[in-house]
C-alpha cells in the first residue's frame, strides 16, 4: 500500500540524484582501484559526451535509441507487465524499416520513405512481442520468460535471414545492400550545420522519438485506454471489476510496447547505418529497462535518463580511449552499477527519504 | 484499590507525524477480568494495543506490568512478561499441524523432535486445563476458522500468556462460534488470565466484559463496569453524540422482479462447487438480504452476477432480458450496461486502485460513459467535476478529488465507491459487505442512501456477515450456507433462528456447542 504521496521533486528528483550519486561513488571506487583519478575519468566523461558538438551528436544519437526502447518498457510497466524482449523486437523491427526502405529507397525521397518505414518497424516489433503477449494473457506464461527466449529467437532468426534472402548478391558479409538516399535519413549535422554535430549519427530519428514521448504520454494518462493499462497494471483484481478484459489488455499493452521497441531500428539503420546488418541493436534493448526504471516510466524522466545514458556511451568509449587502463569493459561496470543502484536499489533510500518528509503517515493510518 | 492491576498504563500518547493516534491514555486492567475497548475506526484502539506489544513504542508515558514499570521493546519482550496477543487475521502457516503452529518461533532446540513431544504433553494438559480441544495433528487448512482461533490462543498459553489480547475476534466467526469463544473466555478467566477484548461490537461488550473502556479520536473518554453501562450509552461515548442504532426506514412496497435468478451454479478454481443451485428474485424497491457465515459462496454468488466470475450453470433474468449464465460471456461492462451497478466486498482489493486519484476512481468501470470521454480521450474535467460533485453529496473528507483513495479512511473510501456505484442510477445494486471497517457516522449514511435507492424503486441486493446489518435493512432474508440458499425469512425473523441456518444446522435441531468439524 502507498504510504502516502511524497512531494513530487523529491518522488522525481531528489531519489533519482541520490541512487545515480551512489553509483558513481562505488564507481569511483573502482576507478580508484584499478589506479587511476576518479576526478579526472569524471572530467574526462563528461567533457567526451557533452564538451564540443560532435560528442553531444553521438550523446543524442545514443539517446535517441534509448528513448525507444526506454518508452516500450514504460508501457509495459504501466500494465504490470515486464517486457524485457525489448533487444529482440528491436532487431525484428529493423525487417520492417529494411523492407521499406528496399523497396522505396530508389523511387522516392526519404520523407516519403519514413511513414513506412515507422509503420514497418512498429508492425514487426510488435508482431513479435504479439506471442508471448498472447501466451501471458491466455495461458499465464510469464513474459519476463517468453520475451527472453524471443530475444535469442529473433537473433537467430535475423543471422539466418541475413545469411541468405537479405544478403547482398555478391558479399560475404552477412548484411543488405546499401540505402540510395530514399532509404537514408538526414542527419542533424546537414540540417543544423551550426551546432557543430560534425560526423555523429544524430539524426531526424530523434525528432520522431519525442514525438513518440508526447504520444506515449497521451496514451498513458489521457486516453480511456491508458486508463484501462494503468488500472490493470496497478490492481489487475479491480480492473477486472471494472470490466477491463484483461487478455485485450495485455495484448494491446504489449503490441504497443513491442512496436515502439521496433522503432528503435528507424535511428540505427534508416538514420545511421544505411544498411541491415547483424547485431545493430547491440544491447539498447536491455539498456532501455534500465532507462525505464530510472526514468519512472514517464515520458519526460525517460528522456532524461536516455540522455544520461548516452552520455555514459559516448563519455565512456572517450574514457577508455584516453585513460587506456579503463576499458570497454570498465564502462559496463559502471552501467551496470547505474542499472543496479536507479532499478534494482531504486528502493534503497527511499524510506529513508519518505521517513524524512513524511513521518510514518502509513502507520498513523492503521490506528 | 487493593489489588495490583494486571496492565496500568499511564499517560500514553503517540504520535505519527501530525496525528495524535493515542493522547494521553490512561488505562487499567484489573488482574483476572475481562476489559473491553471499544471505538470507531482510527480511535487509536488498534495503537494503544501495538504499543502493548511492543509494535510501537510511546512517545511518552508509563507501562506498568504487575505493578512495575516496564519497557517494551519489541513482541519478544511482551511474550516475556506474559502479554500474549489473538490477532484478527490469524498469523498461522496454513500446511502445518495445530502441534506445529503452536511450537513455531518457541522451539527448544535445532532439532524439533524433542520440542514436539514436550509441546504435545503441555498442549494435552492446556487442553484439559481450559477446555480448548483441538487434535493437535490436524493441519490448520483443515480447520474451521473457530479451531483456527482456538490454535492462536493456545499459543499464547503455550507462550506462558498470563494476559490476553484479542483484536475483533469475533469478525469471522458464526454467532454459535462466537458464543463459544465467550464461554472458553469466561474460562480463561476464572482460572485467573486477564483478557483485553477489542472490538467495535457493542453486543459482544455487554454480554462478556466486566468493564469497558470507550476511545474515540486518540483519547480514552470513559471507562465503565459493563453492567452499569447500556449499548444507548457507550456507543454515544464513542461517537461523541447519540446514534440511532436502528434505520429508519418506511415498509418496502415493492414492484415487479428487476432481477431473477434461477438454477445459479458456481465452480471456484479449485474446482469446488461454491454455489449450489441458487434462485431468487430481487423486486423493485425492495432489499434483499443474504445472510450467512463469509465464505459459504456469497461473494461468489456477488461475482458471478456482477460478471467478475463465470458461472457453469444457471440464467440471469435482468429488465426483461434472460441471460443463459453458463453459457455467456458477459463481463462486469456488460452488466454495467444492463443497469447493474456493483459495491464489492473488498474495496481495497476490487473496489479502488488505491494508487489512483480519487477522480480516476469516481469512474473506474465506467470510463466508456460518453458524458467522462469522447472518441478516445477521457474528458478529465467532466470527471473532476463530477467526482467534486459526489465529494459534496455524500460528504466525503477530504474534499479533495486529486489525493490517492489510499490517504482516506475506510468510512470515505466506501463513500467513495458508493457514490460512484449510486450515482449512476442503476435498476440493481448488488452491494457486498457495505460497512465493513466502517465507522459508526458513515454506517448511518451509508445505511440510509440504500434505503433512499431503494425509495427511489431500484432493487437491492446486501450480502453481509453482519447479521445486524442485515436485519436492520433488508425487507427479506436468504440465508446462504455451503453454497446453497437454506431458508427465506422475513424482516422481523428471530435473530436465534438466523444463527442456526448460518450455522447449517436446519430447524428444530439442537446445535452441537463444540462445533469440532473433524
Amino acid at each position: 500500500m502507498s504510504a502516502g504521496q511524497l512531494p513530487r521533486w523529491v518522488d522525481y528528483g531528489l531519489i533519482p540524484f541520490l541512487n545515480l550519486a551512489a553509483a558513481f561513488l562505488v564507481s569511483g571506487l573502482v576507478v580508484v582501484l584499478i589506479g587511476e583519478n576518479p576526478l579526472d575519468a569524471v572530467r574526462i566523461l563528461i567533457w567526451g559526451s557533452l564538451g564540443y558538438g560532435e560528442g553531444i551528436g553521438f550523446t543524442l544519437f545514443y539517446a535517441t535509441n534509448f528513448i525507444f526502447t526506454g518508452l516500450a518498457v514504460a508501457v509495459a510497466f504501466h500494465a504490470g507487465l515486464f517486457n524485457i524482449g525489448g533487444e529482440g523486437q528491436a532487431y525484428v523491427g529493423g525487417l520492417g524499416v529494411t523492407f521499406a526502405c528496399l523497396a522505396l529507397d530508389h523511387i522516392v525521397p526519404w520523407y516519403v520513405t519514413l511513414p513506412f518505414a515507422i509503420i514497418g518497424s512498429a508492425l514487426m516489433g510488435a508482431a513479435w512481442a504479439f506471442i508471448p503477449a498472447w501466451l501471458q494473457a491466455t495461458r499465464g506464461s510469464h513474459v519476463v520468460i517468453t520475451t527472453i527466449m524471443f530475444n535469442f529467437i529473433a537473433s537467430s532468426l535475423m543471422v539466418y535471414l541475413l545469411n541468405s534472402a537479405l544478403k547482398k548478391p555478391g558479399s560475404m558479409q552477412p548484411e543488405t545492400r546499401t540505402f540510395e538516399m530514399g532509404g537514408r535519413l538526414p542527419f542533424l549535422n546537414d540540417i543544423f550545420p551550426s551546432f557543430g554535430f560534425g560526423y555523429a549519427p544524430v539524426n531526424l530519428s530523434l525528432f520522431v522519438a519525442l514525438v513518440a514521448c508526447v504520444l506515449v504520454w497521451l496514451l498513458i494518462w489521457r486516453t480511456k485506454l491508458g486508463f484501462e493499462i494503468r488500472s490493470f497494471g496497478a490492481n489487475a483484481t479491480a480492473a477486472v471489476y471494472a470490466g477491463i478484459s484483461p487478455v485485450r489488455t495485455i495484448v494491446i499493452t504489449m503490441l504497443i510496447s513491442g512496436g515502439l521497441a521496433g522503432m528503435m531500428a528507424i535511428n540505427e539503420i534508416m538514420g545511421s547505418q544505411h544498411r541491415l546488418l547483424i547485431d545493430f541493436v547491440a544491447g539498447y534493448g536491455f539498456v532501455g529497462i534500465a532507462v525505464a526504471l530510472m526514468g519512472r516510466a514517464h515520458p519526460v524522466g525517460i528522456v532524461l535518463a536516455a540522455i544520461l545514458f548516452g552520455m555514459l556511451y559516448q563519455g565512456g568509449a572517450e574514457l577508455s580511449f584516453e585513460m587506456p587502463n579503463i576499458t570497454r569493459d570498465m564502462i559496463i561496470v559502471i552501467q551496470g552499477l547505474v542499472i543496479l543502484f536507479a532499478g534494482a536499489l531504486e528502493h534503497m533510500f527511499r524510506p529513508a527519504i519518505a521517513g524524512l518528509f513524511m513521518p510514518s503517515r502509513a502507520q498513523a493510518k492503521e490506528a | 484499590m487493593s489489588e495490583t492491576p494486571a496492565i496500568e498504563l499511564r499517560g500514553i500518547s503517540k504520535s505519527f507525524g501530525p496525528v495524535h493516534a493515542n493522547r494521553n491514555i490512561d488505562l487499567v486492567v484489573k488482574k483476572g477480568s475481562i476489559h473491553g475497548i471499544v471505538g470507531e475506526n482510527g480511535a487509536g484502539k488498534s495503537t494503544l494495543m501495538s504499543i502493548l506489544y511492543g509494535f510501537y513504542h510511546a512517545d511518552a508515558g508509563d507501562i506498568l506490568v504487575n505493578g512495575k514499570t516496564v519497557t517494551i521493546a519489541d513482541s519478544k519482550a511482551a511474550i516475556g512478561m506474559g502479554i500474549g496477543m489473538v490477532h484478527q487475521h490469524f498469523m498461522l502457516v496454513d500446511n502445518f499441524t495445530v502441534l506445529e503452529n503452536v511450537v513455531l518461533g518457541a522451539e527448544d532446540s535445532a532439532m524439533l523432535a524433542g520440542g514436539l513431544d514436550r509441546a504435545r504433553v503441555e498442549l494435552k494438559r492446556l487442553e484439559e486445563e481450559y477446555e480448548l480441544r483441538v487434535d493437535p495433528d490436524a493441519l490448520v487448512q483443515d480447520l474451521p476458522v473457530g479451531l483456527q482461533q482456538r490454535v492462536e490462543i493456545l499459543k499464547a498459553l503455550y507462550r506462558s500468556a498470563e494476559v490476553l489480547i484479542l483484536d475483533e475476534p469475533t469478525g469471522v466467526l458464526t454467532p454459535p462460534e462466537a458464543d463459544h469463544l465467550f464461554k472458553i473466555l469466561e474460562v480463561l478467566k476464572n482460572e485467573g488470565k486477564t483478557i483485553l477484548l477489542i472490538t467495535h461490537k457493542l453486543r459482544e461488550i455487554m454480554a462478556a466484559t466486566d468493564s469497558v473502556s470507550v476511545m474515540r479520536r486518540g483519547e480514552m473518554v470513559a471507562t465503565r463496569e459493563t453492567k452499569d453501562t447500556s449499548m444507548e450509552e457507550l456507543a454515544e461515548l464513542m461517537v461523541g453524540r447519540s446514534v440511532l442504532l436502528r434505520v429508519d426506514k418506511k415498509p418496502a412496497s415493492p414492484g415487479a422482479p428487476v432481477m431473477e435468478v434461477e438454477n445459479l451454479c458456481v465452480t471456484d478454481q479449485r474446482g469446488v462447487q461454491v454455489v449450489k443451485d441458487v434462485s431468487f428474485s430481487v423486486r423493485a424497491g425492495e432489499i434483499v438480504g443474504i445472510a450467512g457465515v463469509s465464505g459459504n459462496g456469497q461473494s461468489e454468488l456477488l461475482e458471478t452476477l456482477s460478471g467478475i466470475r463465470r458461472a457453469t450453470a444457471g440464467t440471469l433474468k435482468i429488465n426483461g432480458e434472460t441471460i443463459d449464465l453458463g453459457t455467456s460471456a458477459l463481463d462486469a461492462a456488460d452488466m454495467r450496461a444492463r443497469s447493474m451497478g456493483h459495491v464489492p466486498e473488498d474495496r481495497h482489493r476490487m473496489g479502488l486502485i488505491n494508487s489512483f486519484a480519487e477522480y480516476e476512481n469516481s469512474i473506474l468501470g465506467y470510463h466508456h460513459d460518453p458524458a467522462y470521454s469522447s472518441g478516445l480521450l477521457m474528458n478529465t474535467a467532466a470527471i473532476k467535476q463530477n467526482a467534486v460533485a459526489e465529494i459534496e453529496k455524500y460528504d466525503i473528507r477530504p474534499p479533495n478529488p486529486m489525493l490517492k483513495t489510499a490517504n482516506f479512511s475506510g468510512g470515505n473510501q466506501q463513500k467513495i465507491v458508493l457514490a460512484r456505484e449510486i450515482e449512476r442510477d442503476p435498476d440493481v445494486l448488488l452491494v457486498g459487505q457495505p460497512t465493513r471497517g466502517v465507522d459508526i457516522g458513515a454506517i448511518e449514511f451509508i445505511h440510509s442512501r440504500l434505503v433512499e435507492l431503494r425509495d427511489a424503486g431500484k432493487g437491492i441486493l446486501l450480502v453481509s456477515v453482519e447479521l445486524d446489518e442485515i436485519r436492520a435493512l433488508a425487507d427479506r432474508i436468504l440465508v446462504m450456507f455451503d453454497g446453497r440458499i437454506v431458508g427465506e425469512r422475513g424482516a422481523d425473523a428471530d435473530e436465534g433462528e438466523l444463527g442456526l441456518l448460518m450455522a447449517g444446522v436446519e430447524d428444530n435441531t439442537k446445535l452441537p456447542v463444540e462445533g469440532d468439524a473433524r
